[in-house]
């Protein structure tokens, strides 16, 4: 295998006195599909949230495309804290989709998804709009750029939120439960977008999520997450119809049980 | 001099208090910003000057700072060898616009606290710096937000500009003062003095509701 | 000299030190306008805010207007009509109660706004539970009601308290020697208005400092479910 594209390297994570990330080690491969699943609380999103940077760590090395995210390399070698200007060159790297969409209120869909390009990444407003609107077919929404998120369906939004990740380019995305703010009849056409993106080789993808069987069709890879480390990891395969460890068998059955034929 | 008559001399105090409202609300708006913005800022030296301004024009009373600024002023010019001696329309926009644009002030920072951290999070990920996250993403937001306040304050500002009468500008008040020395009627001229300034504040708080549904446009669409 | 305090000009800091006592004396009858207004204000406010409540339109209508009426209207304004006007229906007030009468009718809107807000947001559950128990309305309001509604209330009219006070200079057109009035007296024959104008805004300062300080303690010694009347 060639290097990870990303790397966590006996990472910690502290909230005050609980430790969400113990010494947690995993790696994701340059183009790979990787789903992560898990309770509650096991420390999913904070995995999704120190990649982009939301979050800082407490021990370890976070490395990106070879690069350590959290630190910076000093000209005698050693590792100090990232400088912001260090965060924003590795930020360009990664995309995020949020579980409540975060799109931005006051701005027409269009605006949402070339505001960044142009302020940021310093394209025309002209390139922008060109590359919104290719990005807008893409998640099957080129007739509402005119619309504000407020006049959208959750779904719509979602796939609106997904655009406005795309526009910037990112290598990797990541996505934290990208479909449970949804009614359960909307789920459909955001997996449908995901599902779009997974076909993409160059396009690095970490999914947080309960869909159980999304997580089976689209990835390469699915990390079973539990207190902060990786309980058990392999090919979706592997992982849900022959799991090793009884707590991940446990979990299985108490989602799929919870969520009968979940949507896919 | 029938009733009748009053409308003249009226009309242009009126004129005279409604400029005083324009300009000092503007400046207040200006200074609401600067401060309120300046009082979340991390530079310690930005926000001391912010909160100082603020508690400072917030802790004493508007007739104070007005007095001040008229009567002292000059005064502590003198002292330092310069000319601060303010005309009284100068005086009042000042006092005026000092005033409420601390008021503001506050306004401003809780509306943009009041964004949601979300907002910040989704900014940080598109990798805007955070003074474009402010400019782009946290003020749009919070400005709607000021709106109600902000109408409050105007209706405060137009109110309390009868007091540069004090200070012998001649705006509604002084007229109406005057009419009453030379007429000693004094029903008829406070009653129409106070319908006056109920009229323009009903005026004023239409515009500030008309101007809060324009920056709440998207507000307003589909949900 | 004033109220028997002569004023040595000899330095500036002998002339602050020496016109504080007359300051002083300006800051007492202040404080005195501050509480004789509030009051004046949470009583005529509380009869407004139940007028406004009332279920006939015939009465809270122009009750509504007249609020409205009062809070856009300028204190100073308020103030000459009282003073000019009610002479002339052959009531005749003290400059002092003419003022304080004109801060407690422009505060009043206010402080209306206080109680109902107050009132209101004892939310309909509350008086759903209480018409479940059997409690009369009476009994409602004096036992549930109120009781809640104290602890929001408080504060707001703390803050209108410290509003009130900032607005007592404006008596001083009236004659009233307030803390202002008697700062402008001391320069208008000193001829030095810098250090009286500025005394008045440093005292201003602390007193609204402290007022503050009060009402944020006040405030946090109320318990937040309320308290019983009894
Ligand atoms: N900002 C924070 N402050 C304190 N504790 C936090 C914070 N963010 C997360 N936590 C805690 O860290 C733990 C892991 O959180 P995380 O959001 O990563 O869980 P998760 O696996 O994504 O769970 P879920 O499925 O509920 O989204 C939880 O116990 C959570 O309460
Ligand atoms: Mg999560």
């Amino acid at each position: 295998m060639t290097d990870p594209i990303i790397k966590f390297d006996k990472v910690v994570k502290r909230f005050g006195d609980l430790t969400v990330l113990n010494k947690l080690d995993f790696e994701v491969q340059r183009g790979e599909k990787v789903s992560i699943i898990g309770p509650s609380g096991s420390g999913k999103s904070t995995v999704l949230r120190i990649l982009m940077t939301l979050e800082g760590i407490d021990g370890g090395v976070v490395t990106v495309d070879g690069e350590p995210l959290w630190h910076e390399k000093a000209p005698d070698g050693t590792l100090k804290p990232a400088s912001e200007t260090h965060l924003r060159k590795m930020r360009t790297q990664l995309g995020m989709v949020f579980q409540q969409f975060n799109l931005f209120p006051h701005m027409t869909v269009l605006r949402n998804i070339t505001e960044a390009p142009v302020k940021v990444l310093g394209l025309s407003k002209k390139e922008a709009r060109q590359r919104a609107e290719e990005l807008l077919e893409l998640v099957g929404l080129a007739d509402q750029a005119q619309k504000y998120p407020g006049q959208l369906s959750g779904g719509q939004k979602q796939r609106v939120g997904i655009a406005r990740a795309l526009a910037m380019r990112p290598n990797i995305l990541l996505f934290d439960e990208p479909t449970s703010a949804l009614d359960p009849e909307l789920v459909g056409e955001v997996l449908n977008v995901i599902r779009k993106l997974a076909d993409e080789h160059d396009l690095t993808m970490l999914l947080v999520t309960h869909e159980m069987r999304f997580a089976k069709e689209i990835s390469d890879r699915v990390c079973f997450f539990d207190r902060g480390r990786i309980r058990e990891e392999g090919t979706p395969e592997e992982l849900f119809t022959d799991p090793n460890e009884d707590r991940t068998r446990e979990f299985l059955a108490a989602v799929l049980d919870e969520a009968p034929g979940t949507t896919g | 001099m029938h009733w009748t008559e009053y409308f003249g001399p009226l009309a242009e105090g009126a004129w005279v208090t409604v400029q005083l409202t324009v300009y000092s609300t503007i400046l207040g708006a200006i200074l609401a910003f600067a401060s309120g913005i300046g009082k979340l800022s991390s530079n310690w030296a930005i926000k001391a000057v912010s909160v100082a301004y603020i508690e400072v024009f917030r802790g004493t009373s508007l007739l104070v700072q007005l007095f001040w600024l008229y009567f002292a002023l000059p005064l502590a010019g003198m002292a330092l060898g310069i000319d601060l001696r303010l005309p009284p329309v100068m005086a009042g926009v000042l006092a005026l616009g000092l005033n409420i644009g601390a008021y503001g002030a506050e306004v401003v920072r809780g509306a943009i606290q009041s964004v949601h951290k979300d907002q910040h999070e989704a900014a940080r990920a598109l990798n805007f710096t955070s003074r474009q996250t402010l400019w782009t993403i946290t003020i749009p937001q919070a400005i709607p937000e000021m709106m109600p306040s902000f109408g409050n304050l105007a209706v405060q500002n137009l109110k309390d500009t009868a007091l540069v009468s004090l200070i012998s500008l001649g705006d509604l008040t002084f007229r109406a003062e005057q009419i009453r020395n030379f007429t000693q009627d004094s029903t008829t001229i406070y009653s129409m003095l106070l319908v006056a300034y109920f009229g323009m504040a009903l005026v004023l708080t239409a515009l500030m509701r008309g101007l809060e549904a324009y920056v709440s446009r998207w507000r307003m669409a589909g949900s | 000299m004033l109220f028997g305090f002569e004023w040595d000009l000899s330095s500036p800091l002998a002339f602050a030190l020496s016109i504080l006592p007359i300051l002083l004396t300006g800051l007492l009858v202040t404080l005195q306008a501050t509480v004789v207004g509030f009051a004046l204000a949470l009583v005529l406010g509380l009869v407004w805010a139940v007028l406004k409540a009332a279920p006939s339109r015939i009465i809270s209508w122009p009750v509504s207007v007249v609020i409205e009426f009062i809070r856009d209207t300028p204190l100073l304004v308020q103030l000459f009509f009282l003073y000019y006007v009610l002479p002339e229906y052959g009531i005749v007030l003290p400059a002092f109660m003419t003022g304080a009468l004109a801060l407690g009718i422009q505060y009043s809107a206010y402080t209306a706004e206080v109680y109902r807000a107050g009132l209101q947001a004892i939310g309909a559950d509350q008086r759903e539970a209480a018409r479940a128990l059997n409690l009369s309305s009476a009994r409602t309001f004096t036992h549930i009601i109120v009781p809640q509604a104290i602890p929001r209330i408080v504060p707001a009219m703390g803050n209108y308290l410290v509003s009130i006070m900032k607005d007592v200079p404006v008596l001083s057109v009236v004659t009233v020697l307030e803390m202002l009035n008697v700062a402008k007296i001391v320069g208008d024959r000193t001829f030095d208005y810098l250090i009286p104008l500025s005394l008045v805004g440093a005292l201003y300062l602390i007193t609204t400092l402290v007022a503050s300080a009060g009402v944020r303690l006040v405030d946090t010694w109320l318990p937040k479910e309320g308290i019983p009347l009894k």
